[in-house]
């Protein structure tokens, strides 16, 4: 089992407007990509940030080296519970998961 | 052709004069810069505020004047002061004003307010003419009479509009961030999804490069697409600094909204013209049968006071949890019996999981920890007298009752930090309108000598 962080070179969580999150997992090479997409269940990431798979939106981006993956933000940007204004902080959840 | 020049990201981000003054150079056709976004948070919408400095924002703005009047072509800034807000718009215009009248330049100036009635916004909920988007909260006609600002997010037309009284400068209320981009292109004629893809690549300047703290790029739209150059001798864009940068900030990286329709950029292709300009094509703008723009809104949420204590002692630092946890009820329950109103009091640990809250996979070990009080309340008044209730607990409260008192560092006096009133965003919708003019106001007036 090996961490995401270990693998991907650079993982980068953003807001997507004040009600989402996006989250790039960039690959670099051709080779950790088909290991990454073929290896990271996204019912794995729906677990990793306590929501339904249902919730989050996918892409594989094979020309690119990257998967996207976006979900409704866990706390509503600047909210009482929100704990990271810019949404920079997320991308460590996803480096942290293994395969 | 119509070239685009966007001296960087946003106003206040800075940029490389030399590219800036190379951009000038090539002879554009109209000079476009961002002013703000929601990624700061709901503070800015929630006040009508900005978040940059007023003197870093004048500074740079002054800048981009002198360069509007070399190039002699209209410059345009959208979502001026951060929110797009009225109140941010009249900021930057009277900062403008100050500009002129210190340049002794005479100047036509267009201001496009976005700004909408709360109350026009509940009769339009009512009247079905607005509908949510993917994650938007559950929202009341009441909700859009408790927000302090409501805007909308002008597109194209707005800013067409704007461009067609002649203005040489044109401040924009809340835009989308590619609109201010698009619309002179659009207007020209120019390949309508290369102009809106063209739009989202440059709408951050240089960040589509490899040297995004450049600033400046110039993308040239025609007929069939688009073409961009970065402006600053080190930067240099390539098909996959372009192509990546439709990921930047966006849900889905191949379909982007719009007001009117839609940009899928599925089948667009990104061609390497040499090794620092590229060429797209392919990308495809869908036209939708209703006229929508997207609303923002910003509600106040009650009102904040902080305080921070540090803690070093390992024992604590050990079980800060259940200190923090003890605390909270504790002083919940104290504070009860000696004030009225709603309030609430939350303890992050900074140094354990203050980032991530539950969400945190990691065990978070450290010699020391960091323990934010937050309390929330309904009058500034209430939040910083819990936040006096709270203080005694965060300088000397014991793990257990049979030790000694312990104390915490405090790094100031007074340890409480009014932040003042805390606003929250409640609308991610948009609202049909039949004209595109419908939701917004345009003032022309000369300024200068």
């Amino acid at each position: 089992m090996t961490r995401l962080a270990d693998m991907a070179p650079k993982i980068r969580s953003k807001n997507a407007g004040p009600f989402w999150l996006t989250i790039d997992i960039f690959c670099e090479t051709a080779e950790v990509f088909t290991r990454i997409s073929d290896g990271l269940q996204t019912a794995e990431m729906a677990r990793a940030f306590a929501t339904q798979t249902g919730q989050i939106k996918r892409f594989d981006i094979a020309a690119l080296n990257v998967i996207k993956i976006s979900l409704p933000r866990p706390a509503v940007q600047g909210t009482r519970e929100d704990r990271d204004m810019h949404g920079a902080s997320f991308a460590e959840i996803v480096g942290e998961l293994r395969i | 052709m119509v070239k685009v020049l966007i001296p960087s990201g946003a106003l206040g981000l800075g940029y490389s004069r030399d590219a800036l003054a190379r951009g000038i150079e090539a002879g554009p056709d109209i000079i476009a810069i961002d002013g703000g976004s929601t990624d700061s948070g709901p503070h800015y919408l929630g006040t009508g505020t900005s978040k940059y400095s007023r003197n870093s924002t004048k500074a740079e703005w002054r800048e981009l004047m002198a360069a509007r009047a070399k190039a002699g072509v209209p410059l345009v800034i959208g979502t001026a002061g951060t929110c797009g807000a009225d109140d941010a718009v009249d900021w930057l215009a009277q900062i403008t004003r100050e500009i002129a009248a210190e340049t002794d330049e005479r100047l036509k100036l267009a201001i496009l307010k976005s700004g909408q009635n709360p109350e026009a916004m509940a009769a339009a909920f009512e009247a079905g003419r607005i509908t949510a988007l993917p994650a938007a909260p559950e929202v009341t006609a009441e909700t859009f009479r408790a927000c302090t600002n409501i805007v909308a997010l002008a597109g194209a037309e707005q800013i067409n509009a704007a461009l067609d009284t002649g203005a040489d400068i044109i401040i924009a209320g809340r835009t989308t961030d590619t609109a201010i981009i698009a619309a002179l292109p659009l207007a020209r004629g120019c390949h309508p999804g290369g102009a809106w893809h063209g739009a989202k690549i440059g709408e951050c300047g240089a960040l589509a490069t490899t040297n995004p703290n450049s600033g400046t790029i110039l993308i040239a739209f025609d007929d069939t697409g688009f073409t961009m150059t970065p402006m600053a001798d080190d930067a240099r864009a390539t098909p996959r600094t372009v192509s990546a940068h439709m990921l930047y900030e966006n849900s889905d990286p191949f379909i982007l909204y719009e007001p009117g329709g839609h940009l899928d950029v599925t089948g667009a292709s990104y061609i390497a013209l040499d090794d620092r300009r590229v060429r797209v094509e392919g990308s495809v703008w869908v036209p939708s049968d209703r006229y929508t723009v997207k609303l923002e809104g910003a509600r106040r949420a009650g009102f904040q006071t902080v305080s921070l204590v540090l803690v070093r002692e390992p024992r604590y630092v050990a079980n800060i949890q259940s200190w923090c946890a003890d605390i909270g009820a504790r002083c919940t329950a104290k504070a009860r019996q000696r004030v009225e109103g709603a309030f609430s009091i939350e303890l992050r640990v900074i140094g354990r999981d203050a980032t991530l809250g539950a969400l945190e996979p990691g065990d978070g070990s450290g010699p020391e920890v960091g323990v934010l009080g937050i309390v929330t309340a309904e009058t500034e008044a209430l939040s910083l007298e819990v936040a006096k209730i709270l203080n005694p607990y965060l300088l000397h409260h014991p793990l257990t009752e049979d030790e000694e008192m312990p104390t915490f560092a405090f790094p100031f006096s007074p340890p409480e930090m009014p932040r003042g009133a805390v606003h929250e965003f409640c609308l991610n919708h948009v609202l049909e309108l039949d004209d595109p003019m419908d939701a917004f106001r345009l003032e022309v007036e000369e300024i200068g000598t």
